[in-house]
């Protein structure tokens, strides 16, 4: 069942996209996820769209891959829509019963729909070309400014990676448990949501014990090693910039730029936002 | 061979140790006391085993050889420094490194590389020489083409071959194994202490290893006999496990061929003591038939 997400996950491969810095790549997805939503036209979007398609195509990664991981949250997306499509007051093209349908509403659905399309695929990306790993070690060094401000950022990196490492071995015990208990009679697989969701419930005690005395021996392990946080530790894999990621930084000016000179000199009609 | 005049790394008296059960209202109202004077002397090189039954202390007092747990009473100096004293914490870890029983946990890394280089991030190396502490790590304990590996993919003989390979690129000068092998199944026990026993022998790094497994302890310089918190015999493989008797009072086993031989010599076979191999067994039974 867990298996089958594709979304999150990294998908091997040595291009020039999985090559780049994390901290490169943490920041062109946020870049590129503030510009979908501060930036709400059919212009921006087309370029939007050219710029994931120049990142889908260096990337080398699947197409079918990246849409097959848009399928859990499908459903999401689709409630997300219709809201907008039946609850958003205006102008009312089509009326059926108590549910109708104005233009604005029509617009704001589509307009919700490109959006989570595009931020899924945006954010998948960067989880697909980046390891978890590296991706922790993005997240600590690019924001290790926020030290400043008493945020320990070491520290959450450490718990990230170290969640990591320990989401298959508690997934397989998990799988162990529910063994255990079925052989005893225990049914996790008929009845309704609530029944199984109740079914659950004494999965969940020997879980927690079995984790919490993980951690305690993790705890041990580390100590032992000599982690002492993050102060004076050096890095096996520091993070360095390389002319790429500097090419990389200047693509995500322009694009940003462009998007700026479309908002204000580009005017097709269909603009709420 | 080795220079009898050795450096002691490990020293101490007298070592105690006291579990406090705290009720609601944070007093004390049982303890148990774990260790109960128990005198330690390991020599620069040596290969010690600790062996004892559950509850007889030995884990206890392997982690106080690693300053994870500090005596409630004696004293305890590793590699000179004095484990009480919190400023040398570091020291006595680096010095005296530690291997736990449960391979999973304690690998905190998912790339075999990155984790073996987390005591060497840790002790501030620069990061060219935890490259090459690392490489000469896992060459030592034969997992370099692994490297690249997540621990989820390898067996339980493997990941604790990892461990130790974290452990030794911390460059330390005694490595204590916990029972390393408890969870581990025979092929991976054998994995395990052949690399621990290699290690002893080729790069001259002090070994204590602690077990339940007879079988683990007949390479050992010295084997250290624990129960109820304190050393009840100690001697060499061979002495030990010529004392089957005693043993078995303390409900420990001996090797199974020296088991056989004991049984032998127990029905008549004239056979020597302390018989710890399935070779040493068949040549002896080999001079008797000779004789006859």
């Amino acid at each position: 069942m867990l298996k089958d997400i594709t979304l999150g996950q990294y998908y091997p491969g040595n291009s020039i996209i999985h090559r780049l810095d994390p901290r490169v790549k943490l920041m062109g997805t946020m870049v590129f996820i503030v510009s979908l939503f501060a930036f709400g036209s059919v212009s921006a979007y087309l370029l939007a769209t050219l710029a994931i398609a120049v990142v889908v195509t260096t990337s080398k990664i699947p197409l079918k891959y990246i849409l097959k991981g848009l399928k859990p949250v499908f459903v999401l997306m689709l409630i997300t829509v219709l809201f907008n499509l039946f609850l958003t007051p205006g102008r009312t093209v089509w009326k059926f019963w108590k549910l109708s349908i104005t233009a604005e509403g029509i617009r704001f659905a589509i307009h919700m729909a490109v959006r989570l399309t595009y931020l899924i695929i945006g954010s998948s990306i960067l989880t697909f070309t980046t390891t978890p790993n590296s991706l922790t070690d993005g997240l600590e060094t690019g924001l290790g400014f926020l030290n400043v401000f008493h945020v320990p950022v070491h520290e959450i990196a450490m718990m990230m990676s170290i969640a990591l490492r320990f989401i298959p071995i508690l997934m397989d015990e998990t799988d162990k448990i529910m063994r255990a208990q079925e052989a005893r009679g225990a049914d996790f697989h008929s009845g309704g949501l609530i029944r199984r969701v109740k079914a659950m419930v004494p999965l969940l005690v020997p879980l927690f014990v079995s984790a919490f005395r993980r951690a305690n021996d993790l705890a041990l392990a580390m100590e032992s090693r000599g982690y002492h946080g993050g102060a004076g530790r050096t890095k096996m894999k520091p993070l360095v910039y390389r002319r790429r990621d500097v090419a990389a930084y200047i693509a995500m000016a322009v694009y940003l730029i462009l998007m700026i000179l479309l908002k204000f000199f580009v005017k097709i009609p269909v603009n709420i936002l | 061979m080795r220079k009898p005049d050795r450096k002691s790394i490990i020293e101490g008296h007298e070592l105690r140790y006291e579990y406090l059960h705290y009720d609601d209202e944070g007093k004390v109202d049982s303890s148990y006391e774990a260790l109960k004077g128990v005198d330690l002397d390991v020599k620069e090189g040596q290969f010690i085993a600790i062996l004892g039954h559950n509850g007889s202390g030995k884990s206890t007092l392997a982690r106080q050889l690693n300053a994870l747990l500090i005596p409630t009473g004696g004293t305890l100096f590793v590699d000179g420094s004095d484990t009480r004293d919190e400023s040398k914490v570091w020291l006595v870890r680096q010095a005296a490194g530690m291997v736990f029983q449960n391979p999973d946990n304690q690998i905190i890394s998912s790339v075999v590389e990155e984790d073996v280089g987390f005591g060497p991030e840790n002790m501030g190396v620069p990061t060219k020489e935890i490259w090459e502490r690392v490489r000469k790590a896992l060459t030592a304990v034969g997992m370099m083409e692994y490297r690249k590996s997540s621990p989820n993919r390898l067996s339980g003989g493997q990941k604790q071959r990892v461990a130790i390979a974290g452990v030794i690129a911390m460059r330390p000068k005694c490595i204590v194994l916990d029972e390393p092998t408890a969870m581990l199944d025979p092929g991976g026990r054998s994995e395990v202490v052949g690399t621990v026993r290699q290690l002893n022998r080729e790069e001259g790094v002090t070994v204590i290893l602690i077990t339940h497994y007879m079988e683990e302890v007949i390479h050992a310089d010295r084997v250290i006999v624990m129960d109820e918190g304190k050393v009840v015999m100690t001697g060499t493989p061979r002495e030990i496990f010529s004392r089957v008797e005693d043993l078995k009072k303390i409900r420990l086993d001996v090797p199974q061929v020296t088991e056989l031989a004991y049984m032998l010599k127990q029905s008549g076979v004239p056979l020597p003591d302390g018989i710890l191999t399935i070779g040493e067994l068949t040549e002896e039974l080999g001079k008797l038939k000779g004789r006859k």
